[in-house]
């Protein structure tokens, strides 16, 4: 037995610098939807995110610092990363002492409750972005209304409201939807990242290129969502909207090429990747067609991340040289 | 004393006394809490039609009947009169459509079918959100209120179901779904003759065929 | 052991939330506040000192083979008596928790302690073991009731704190719940070996 392998349950930890290599590559993926985002949403949107980074740095800092007692490590990156993508997920009105709450609940309770970056099981981000949601239903379900002829419009609470693609769905009411090109380039209310399809596909395209992430979970969870609500959409047209608006609308496609792809909590192999990402999909779709939940995606997501541990024992990727 | 053997017969007694002195005790704690229980549950519900209705001099528990909703459901109403003359009735109204069971509100309504006051007995809606639908839909701001309304204008309906009643924030099933209970309560009240002004002394079911009176 | 230091051991050593981990679902299902939270904590208190005298009065009376069924139905009559009797004097308690008080029968702790405490020991001990753990569960529950309380609403026992507005609603529901009692056991555990 002394020649005994020691395989340890996932996520495995990579070394430092390509840990901090790969977050930044994820960040510089996101400025896309972050221009689209300042473009649409203007001041709003900086405050968010800004408060959102600032707040999650902070939190890492503090707990690393004083409650677990050793060396922070806030130059990988990862903090940051969670505080965009945790302000992509809200909208673009909500007061920073929200926005703090959030950051405590996705660093504490998502990220360092486990043991810091590499031991959680959910996403840090959406740990957050679900804190808020069941805690502040109200404030975390009023997005402004895109003011798109208003070049980087000023205000920030105040801005008029109202509903998003989804819960016009939600409500039944298709004929209200907007046009699918408004949809791509983001002229619709939503959380702050959201918005654009266009921009978030232009970074899923950068991150294929660097080799970030492989195209497995995102191709997956698109193809599940727009084949079952397509399928939906044949049976009855007049209750279940479009395909293409449901691939178009809500989180979609920020959860399916930036918060499903998350290293530790999606599962190792390219088989497992692939049943994670239908998972997605159609829990996805299972929220946001019989739900009550207008959107499913964040819940879908954290769901499947619970299931990634089974998903990875049965699912292991290949020895080398295995058969 | 030594422990008894688990023998057939010890066992069979052992049970069994331990049974009828349980159940002895059982019939005893009943008896003596019956009463209670049943006054607690007849006073309650009699604070809750006094706070919905007019004053009022007679039993509206015991001049209690039966209407048909314009759905086809039947709901108790409790009629309030004063002096032999009816002032209004309080209608025991439900709705399923609610997030999460029943909800049970009381709605009290005055001779003219003006609403005017209610109390929700019953709901399992979410804290915080739902749950605030005693107090949002008494309070006096922007639409909120439904104290006043006369629903023989039409159904009350949330604004964005293009009616005039501000929905609770974030709660608009919850919303709906009240204001589907308090639409039914007075589909059962107008569907009698409680908007004719007939009073209607009968203590038994007193179920009619609602028609042309039914404002739907 | 004396019988102080069994009660004691209830509430702090072998307290039944923090430490046995028994009778999680009127755990994280009564504690929406701290006034559920005591009171369901007071009603399991009290059924748990009546069985445990019951129990060890009758222990030799009744044969091993049968004790579990035995236990149960002195257990359930005391938890009915509890039921009627609140339903009977405090109505408003009873419809916050009405739906939590026949599943005393089944709170691991109470049929715990019958089996392992008192089953063998004398009436004195067991009646400062029930009123021990009883304590402990009652503390616990407070403790975790209180801490949702002012999270979700900024209430403690009715008493407002801060302005409703800033409470997180999450701590008022389920998850909550389950998030409030891992921090709590967390640091009562931290604080029990330190």
């Amino acid at each position: 037995m002394e020649n005994k392998l020691i395989v340890s349950p996932s996520p495995h930890i990579h070394g430092g610098d390509s840990i901090s290599k790969n977050m930044y590559g994820v960040l510089i993926a996101l400025v896309p939807a972050f221009l689209v985002s300042l473009y649409f949403f203007g001041l709003g949107a900086l405050i968010v995110t800004v408060a959102s980074v600032f707040f999650c740095v902070l939190f890492e800092y503090l707990i690393q610092k004083f409650l677990m007692k050793k060396e922070p490590t806030l130059y990988d990156g990862s903090a940051i990363l969670t505080g965009v993508l945790l302000a992509f997920n809200l909208p673009s009105n909500l007061p920073i002492w929200i926005i703090a709450i959030g950051a405590l609940a996705a660093i504490g309770i998502g990220k360092m409750s486990f043991g810091g970056l590499g031991n959680n099981i959910f996403n840090p981000a959406l740990t957050g972005r679900i804190f808020l949601l069941i805690s502040f239903p109200a404030q975390m379900t009023t997005w402004p209304i895109v003011d798109a002829l208003n070049a980087f419009p000023m205000t920030y609470t105040d801005a008029t409201t109202g509903a998003t693609v989804l819960s016009l769905m939600n409500e039944g009411a298709l004929d209200k939807l907007p046009a699918v090109s408004d949809m791509l380039v983001g002229n619709m209310g939503g959380s702050l990242g959201e918005v654009s399809a266009l921009a978030l596909i232009l970074g899923l395209f950068y991150m294929l290129w660097k080799k970030i992430i492989t195209w497995h979970i995102p191709v997956s969870v698109l193809a599940t969502v727009f084949v079952f609500t397509g399928i939906m959409h044949l049976i009855n047209p007049a209750q279940y909207a479009d395909p293409f608006v449901h691939l178009l609308s809500g989180g979609l496609m920020l959860g399916a090429i930036f918060m499903a792809t998350d290293y530790v909590t999606s599962p190792m192999s390219k088989s497992g990747m692939l049943v994670y990402g239908v998972g997605i999909g159609i829990l996805t779709t299972v929220i946001r067609l019989f739900g009550s939940y207008p959107e499913g995606m964040s819940f879908a997501i954290f769901i499947m991340n619970g299931v990634t541990p089974l998903i990875n024992s049965y699912m292991k990727p290949k020895h080398f040289g295995g058969k | 004393m030594a422990k008894l053997q688990s023998t057939l017969l010890n066992m069979f007694l052992s049970l069994t006394i331990i049974c009828i002195v349980a159940g002895a005790i059982l019939a005893g704690v009943n008896m003596y809490t019956t009463g209670p229980i049943a006054t607690s549950k007849a006073a309650a519900l009699e604070k809750a039609i006094k706070d919905v209705t007019p004053e009022f001099d007679n039993k509206p528990t015991e001049d209690v009947y039966m209407a048909v909703t314009g759905d086809g459901d039947s709901l108790k109403i409790y009629p309030a009169t004063k002096d032999g003359k009816l002032v209004g009735a309080a209608v025991e109204s439900n709705t399923k459509k609610g997030f999460s069971g029943e909800i049970k509100v009381i709605v009290g309504f005055d001779a003219d079918g003006k609403l005017l006051n209610y109390s929700v007995l019953q709901h399992a809606e979410t804290p915080g959100l739902g749950a605030k639908m005693q107090d949002w839909f008494s309070t006096d701001k922007n639409k909120q209120s439904v104290l006043g309304r006369k629903l023989a204008d039409g159904e009350l309906k949330v604004t964005k179901d293009g009616g005039d009643v501000d929905a609770i924030t974030a709660a608009t099933i919850t919303s709906r779904a009240f204001l589907n209970a308090v639409n039914r309560a007075y589909s059962a009240f107008s569907g009698t003759d409680g908007l004719t002004g007939a009073t209607s002394k009968s203590s038994t079911a007193n179920t009619r065929e609602e028609g042309g009176k039914n404002n739907e | 052991m004396s019988n102080l230091k069994i009660l004691m051991n209830g509430i702090i050593n072998e307290n039944p939330t923090f430490v046995l981990l028994l009778g999680m679902c009127p755990t994280l299902g009564t504690t929406s506040s701290a006034l559920n939270g005591m009171s369901m904590g007071l009603a399991t208190m009290f059924v748990l000192l009546c069985s445990n005298i019951v129990i060890s009065a009758l222990k030799n009376l009744i044969p091993d083979m049968v004790r579990i069924p035995a236990y149960i139905v002195v257990i359930a009559t005391f938890v009915t008596v509890v039921q009627m009797c609140m339903e009977a004097f405090v109505p408003v308690l009873y419809a916050s928790l009405g739906l939590f008080i026949p599943l005393i029968v089944v709170n691991c702790i109470v049929l715990g302690r019958a089996e392992a405490f008192a089953a063998k020991n004398g009436i004195i001990p067991s009646a400062f073991d029930g009123i021990g753990m009883g304590l402990g569960f009652t503390l616990a529950l407070t403790l975790l009731g209180a801490a949702r309380e002012l999270l979700g609403t900024g209430k403690l026992f009715g008493l407002t704190l801060m302005p409703e507005q800033y409470g997180s609603l999450i701590f008022v529901l389920a998850p909550g719940a389950f998030i409030a009692l891992g921090y709590l056991v967390a640091i009562v555990n931290k604080l029990r070996k330190a």
